[in-house]
């Protein structure tokens, strides 16, 4: 691990114009992700910024009749509120499907929508990655890409953004609360957080240097069945090979995100629309112009059997 | 005819020698690899916590995990390390009561909190339930990854009790009981080479006076 200072956050605002203005300075919340990538030198912050003394940990209701669900309220305490296991069941179930007890302990909210791909070359310093190192190329291409994206790629980067809870936050159209050094306030909705690899696979969000994630916010609770499905390669703690996110109502339309496919949770306004048509209509709406490779092509056809696994769920519920 | 205490040199007594063994030779290298990285010293955090029910001070490299402090600050090496990266619940350790990874977090994260490791659980002469049923059920081979298996087993059924559901959990409104399937879930953090997960469960199931 490089070495880095380290100080205590006593006020967002503070800490936001500290990590705006310090070169290579982060903040650290549960740090599952970030100690994990700088004990392999592929984070290098100077600086860490401790925002765990900063509050942020509540879940509350908004005037909306929605939910606003601090920054810092861990993957456990969230999966395990009433009101969401109530009204967004899918929201629960995403999260109990990621990850390990000890992981979700420790994980917080926006930690878990701040994450970073799990792509091997991503990992491996020695291989070519661009989004660890702009401009070294793309050793995931025509490499082992069993993992990776099969739509929204592009030849620079072919990576996935591996939360479940994101998925999730997709469906239910959650927004995104921030505040940076100069006190601005913004929210982002969740379908314009992530980015696209594009030219430019280094940057994941379209956060600003220094701004702080103070909350996620859900609207009304939608009703309707929520199904969270995770295909993957062992029974738990393993990432989705391909997981679909559904909110269907009884008269069968709905909305649906499916993760492990591509650079964001991916969710397309024409799939939702056919979701009354079954799974191959969706699927093919959701998939149009995936280009898998010759290692993850099989994920085209599990999205459509996946779908029609959630879809009877939801009937039979 | 030797000496019966000399022979009762226990396992834990050897693995102190082999750790302080292995310190001493590693030190030094650990030392010099920082220095090599870094080329310079870094300001040392101060950090307060409890551990197992006593108050401890230290002036730590920022870069040093909580399990680091653990067994090499407070010599406290029955938290084990194995993968370093989350992925194997050797190191994992209760911080507030609530499992954790030792390996994935600062100890400078941890000002005033406090935390319970294996040997804070119980003590040879007054094992924990736990520590007693894992005895019983065979729930080990090794022994490596043990004070993690049973920190974990202890926060599980806890969690349980406090109606934290889990991905197993038919109903996501109902109350999670101790099943055979519920507690198999919760522990899949906490990776056994030996495979002796069968007899964890049976452990678990003991205390938490359920069938596994």
């Amino acid at each position: 691990m490089k070495a880095f200072t380290f100080e205590r956050a006593t006020s967002v605002q503070d800490a936001a114009a500290k990590a705006g203005s310090v070169q290579g300075a982060r903040f650290i919340a549960g740090g599952t992700n970030l100690l994990d990538l700088m004990k392999i030198e592929v984070e290098t912050p100077t600086h860490l910024i401790d925002v765990n003394g900063l509050g942020f940990d509540k879940i509350e209701k908004t005037r909306e009749g929605g939910v606003r669900i601090g920054a810092l309220v861990s993957n456990t305490a969230l999966a395990a509120d009433m009101r969401i296991r109530r009204d967004y069941g899918v929201l629960s179930r995403a999260l109990l499907a990621g990850a390990s007890g000890q992981l979700r302990n420790k994980a917080t909210t926006a930690g878990n929508l701040l994450q970073r791909t799990r792509c091997p070359y991503f990992y491996d310093t020695n291989q070519a990655c661009n989004k660890r190192k702009p401009g070294s190329g793309c050793a995931a291409i025509g490499g082992y890409s069993r993992q990776l994206a099969v739509i929204g790629s592009s030849d620079k980067c072919i990576a996935t953004h591996p939360s479940d809870m994101a998925v999730a936050m997709r469906v239910l159209d959650a927004t995104v609360e921030t505040v940076d050094g100069a006190g601005q306030t913004r929210t982002i909705p969740i379908a314009d957080f992530h980015r696209l690899p594009g030219d430019t696979p280094h940057i994941d969000t379209n956060l600003k240097a220094g701004e702080f994630i103070t909350a996620v916010t859900l609207p009304r609770p939608l009703g309707g069945e929520h199904v969270y499905e995770k295909v993957r390669d062992r029974a738990s703690y393993a990432f989705a090979l391909v997981s679909v996110a559904a909110v269907i109502q009884r008269d069968g339309t709905g909305r649906v995100a499916v993760g492990g496919v591509a650079h964001k949770p991916w969710r397309i306004e024409a799939a939702d629309a056919a979701m009354p048509q079954g799974p191959q209509a969706i699927a093919s709406r959701l998939l149009a112009g995936a280009r898998p490779t010759h290692e993850n092509a099989f994920k085209v056809p599990l999205v459509e059997r996946t779908l029609a696994a959630v879809i009877s769920e939801a009937r039979a519920a | 005819m030797s000496n019966p205490s000399e022979l009762e040199l226990s396992r834990r007594g050897v693995l102190t020698v082999g750790a302080v063994t292995a310190i001493g030779v590693s030190a030094p290298v650990l030392a010099a690899s920082e220095n090599a990285t870094t080329g310079a010293s870094t300001p040392t955090i101060p950090v307060s916590f409890e551990v197992n029910g006593k108050a401890e001070h230290l002036s730590l490299d920022p870069r040093t995990t909580l399990l680091d402090a653990l067994r090499e600050h407070l010599h406290l090496t029955g938290t084990k390390k194995g993968c370093d990266h989350g992925q194997c619940g050797a190191c994992t350790v209760l911080v507030g009561g609530v499992r954790i990874n030792s390996c994935l977090t600062l100890a400078a994260m941890h000002e005033g909190d406090t935390i319970t490791t294996i040997e804070g659980l119980g003590s040879p002469e007054k094992l924990h339930p736990m520590q007693a049923a894992f005895v019983k059920h065979d729930g080990y081979q090794c022994g490596y990854c043990t004070p993690g298996q049973i920190c974990s087993a202890v926060a599980v059924l806890d969690e349980i009790k406090r109606g934290v559901p889990s991905h197993v959990s038919a109903n996501l409104t109902d109350r999670p009981r101790a099943t055979g399937a519920e507690m198999r879930e919760r522990m899949s953090g906490n990776i056994c080479r030996c495979g002796a997960y069968s007899n964890i469960a049976e452990a678990m199931a003991e205390v938490a006076g359920a069938r596994a």
